[in-house]
């Protein structure tokens, strides 16, 4: 316990317990119900670094871009009412997206509590659905032990964003405070132990197989679990594929990793998939980008998850042992048990296959003769001017799914995307997040002209806060993606994909943010130099080939095997 | 696989925090997965602090485990439970107004059921028993006028020997101890 129990108004008592839970960074955004609490931060400003966005939605985004990056806590502060219900979306996705985040939110005074006040909302009752766990605060002397509750629920267990919602009388009234963080609470077991029975019948089943297959997803990262990823792969000998939220767990180039699971994923771990004898999940919820036909995925073999949240096991996917726990202690003990084998043959069928792919789609998508610049070579210029150790944050669409692609990763926890969710304007406010979560690091944003659009107004805070962010625009003047699907499926019939856009060049520039823009294949390369010299954010903008296909593809609902290049 | 699996009748028991809005909590892990809620009880439960929820569903057996797993989710909810009926003893409770009459004095004394008021005009009756008791009745007063009726949810005691909740409460106190002494090495 700590705090000595001197008097505090609540808002002191606030930011007071963010102190003690070692939080350095808020993005928020003021208003009339919160402002006891900025009145308070005035006084904090030495200690505590406050981001003040241009919308609420970007406060959330760029905290869940700190939290991915760090593996700490988000935190965003807002007002009550539209300030509250603009977070809605970022809440949503960091739920999806097991992001551990804390909002506080203002609320009206207690006594208003109810009656259609001026900017009331029930935001307790509007958030439930899209948050770990909620709860109003209504008197100063709570606030300290309703923070500590937040902090832990957020990134205990299976992480997720906390919202408290405090009055305006709590903010003001004056109480004793004391501090205790907490380590347990009564009615939550964040992650049981792991069971001895269900490691034996695991390893039964891995040194049983021939070919299996390891799926890993972002419950690795999360559990700060890579190295112990590595030792249970290098020993089992087998192959492993990423969801889309797992990568950079391991090295794109780990001799055994055979590529990215999903619609847009790798040819070698779908096409193979019914070939699989054994899967190994791990830290992952098999989405349905990742499964396509749930019925159909992995048929032919023993499913083994490992898993931290008992709701996941068998909700889409049945699995023949489920592996309870923390996968940073249950990875070492299975490690232990089983055998050490090496199928490197059945790793060299699915390496062909990724040569296949090459042959079909990877060429061309990086190397094209002819035609306007691609996604696909933008995107690997920018990486390999980086060594391919940047921090990648993307938006939603066509970029996102050639920037998963084709970035490549030398270490852990450098991708932030929007995965669960799939919400377009994540991304500028999600790398604002990640560039100060990860200060040390060079991050690069891929973001299209639709998503781009959905939060530009953060240019204005990259600018104000002077956060050094590349922003390479793949601009095709189309919602690519959904021109994609109309193109595919919908008879090429466009209805309302195609975008007259502004001139960005402007408004990078109207926000004080440095410019360049690049139509001729000949000038990618220096344009990419230019940026990455540059010291401070710039953004980048690439003309692209306008009507551009993300290929290989599993059409929605169809079994991962029927994988198509074209 | 799933499809095959039929519908039963199944009670589900959940022990939470007495927490504001946490029966809206639970009530929207049924009705987000297009469950309908047969019956809901809430009441205090043996232990002090602790609230308990009883819920009757029709499902299928996979589907109620994971609607389970997602209500013990919930940060406030300590545990959730799944019966089958013959697992536990249940009963609801139906009263009746109906207007009185010779068939219907007849039929309080056939079927053992409880005056509770006598007026003039009418007379309000209570039945215990299961759904089906307590629809049998209403089926028989009916001629006679039924003039209010309503049942009560079902509220249900676990047969086994074992107290399940109780073991979950020692076990978390038991880890708590774990982690404490774990803190302080
Ligand atoms: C908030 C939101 N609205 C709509 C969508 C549906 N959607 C998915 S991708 C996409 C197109 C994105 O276009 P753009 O940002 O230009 O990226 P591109 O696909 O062209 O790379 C749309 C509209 C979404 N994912 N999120
Ligand atoms: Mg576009």
């Amino acid at each position: 316990m700590s705090g000595d129990g001197r008097l505090l108004t609540g808002s002191q008592a606030l930011i007071e317990s963010f102190l003690q839970e070692g939080v350095d960074t808020i993005f928020g955004y003021p208003g009339g119900a919160i402002i006891p609490v900025y009145d308070a931060l005035y006084d904090y400003r030495d200690r505590l670094r406050h981001i003040l966005v241009r919308h609420e939605q970007g406060a959330v985004h760029a905290a869940q871009g700190y939290a991915r990056v760090s593996g700490r806590v988000g935190v965003c502060l807002v007002t009550s009412g539209p300030g509250a219900t603009n977070t809605v979306t970022g809440l949503a996705d960091a739920l999806m997206d097991s992001t551990p985040l804390v909002l506080v939110t203002g609320q009206v005074g207690s006594a208003l509590l109810g009656t259609d006040a001026f900017q009331e909302t029930d935001f307790v009752g509007i958030t439930q659905a899209v948050t770990k766990w909620n709860c109003q605060v209504k008197s100063a002397a709570d606030i300290p032990a309703a923070i500590a509750k937040a902090f832990y629920v957020a990134r205990s267990g299976r992480p997720g964003p906390v919202v408290v919602d405090i009055t305006k009388d709590a903010q003001c009234a004056v109480a004793p405070f004391h501090y205790e963080r907490i380590t347990s609470i009564r009615s939550y077991v964040p992650s049981c132990a792991p069971d001895p029975q269900q490691i034996a019948d695991a390893a039964a089943l891995i040194d049983a197989a021939q070919r299996p297959m390891a799926l890993v997803g972002q419950g690795v990262m999360l559990g700060n679990a890579e190295q112990e990823l590595v030792a249970f792969l290098e020993k089992s000998g087998m192959p492993a594929a990423s969801t889309l939220l797992g990568l950079s767990v391991l090295p794109s180039d780990w001799p055994h990793y055979v590529g990215m699971l999903g619609m847009h994923g790798n040819y070698a771990p779908n096409i193979k998939n019914q070939e699989c004898d054994l899967l190994v999940a791990i830290g992952m919820r098999f989405d349905d980008r990742v499964t396509g036909d749930p019925a159909a995925f992995g048929c032919n073999a023993k499913i083994i998850h490992l898993e931290i949240d008992p709701a996941e096991v068998d909700k889409i996917v049945h699995a023949d042992v489920a592996v309870m726990g923390d996968v940073k202690r249950t990875l070492p003990l299975l490690a232990e048990r089983i055998r050490q084998r090496d199928h490197k043959a059945w790793i060299d069928e699915l390496l062909a296959c990724n040569r296949i792919e090459f042959d079909a789609v990877i060429r061309k998508s990086l190397h094209p003769v002819g035609g306007r610049i691609r996604m696909g070579e933008a995107v690997d210029t920018v990486a390999r001017a980086y060594d391919r150790d940047a921090v990648l944050v993307t938006d939603v669409g066509q970029q996102q799914m050639f920037a998963a692609r084709y970035f490549g990763f030398r270490r852990t926890r450098s991708i932030v995307t929007s995965g669960g969710l799939g919400t377009m304007g994540f991304g500028l406010p999600a790398s604002i997040g990640a560039k100060l979560g990860a200060p040390d690091r060079d991050v690069c944003l891929f973001v299209g002209d639709g998503g781009l659009q959905m939060t530009i107004q953060e240019l204005a805070t990259i600018s104000q806060s002077d956060v050094d962010v590349k922003i390479i625009l793949l601009n095709n003047s189309y919602l690519g993606m959904v021109r994609q699907w109309q193109e595919l499926f919908y008879d090429r019939r466009y209805s309302f994909t195609e975008m007259a856009n502004p001139d960005f060049g402007l408004i990078a520039r109207g926000n004080g943010i440095a410019y360049g823009c690049v139509e001729r294949r000949e000038e990618l390369a220096g344009a990419v130099a230019e940026m990455k010299a540059h010291r401070g954010a710039y953004l980048l903008e690439v003309r692209v080939e306008r009507e551009e296909n993300v290929f290989p593809m599993v059409p929605a609902g169809a079994p991962v095997s029927a994988i198509r290049f074209e | 696989m799933e499809a095959m699996e039929k519908e039963q009748e199944y009670i589900i028991t959940v022990f939470s925090e007495n927490k504001v809005g946490l029966l809206n909590q639970i009530t929207t892990v049924f009705t987000c997965r297009n469950v309908n809620i047969e019956s809901l009880t809430t009441s205090e439960s043996a232990v002090l602090g602790i609230h308990k929820f009883t819920i009757v569903v029709r499902t299928t057996a996979s589907k109620v485990e994971r609607l389970a797993r997602q209500i013990e989710k919930k940060i406030d909810v300590l545990k959730a439970f799944v019966f089958r009926p013959e697992e536990v003893v249940q009963q609801e409770i139906a009263l009746y107004k109906v207007t009185r009459s010779h068939n219907v004095e007849l039929l309080v004394r056939r079927y053992n059921v409880r005056v509770l008021e006598i007026d003039d005009d009418y007379i309000v009756l209570e039945k215990t028993g299961d759904k089906s008791e307590t629809g049998e009745l209403f089926d028989l007063l009916r001629p006679y006028g039924v003039q209010q009726f309503v049942r009560s949810g079902t509220v249900a005691i676990i047969k086994s020997r074992r107290e399940l909740l109780n073991e979950y409460l020692r076990e978390r106190e038991r880890l708590e101890e774990l982690e404490k002494r774990e803190q302080t090495i």
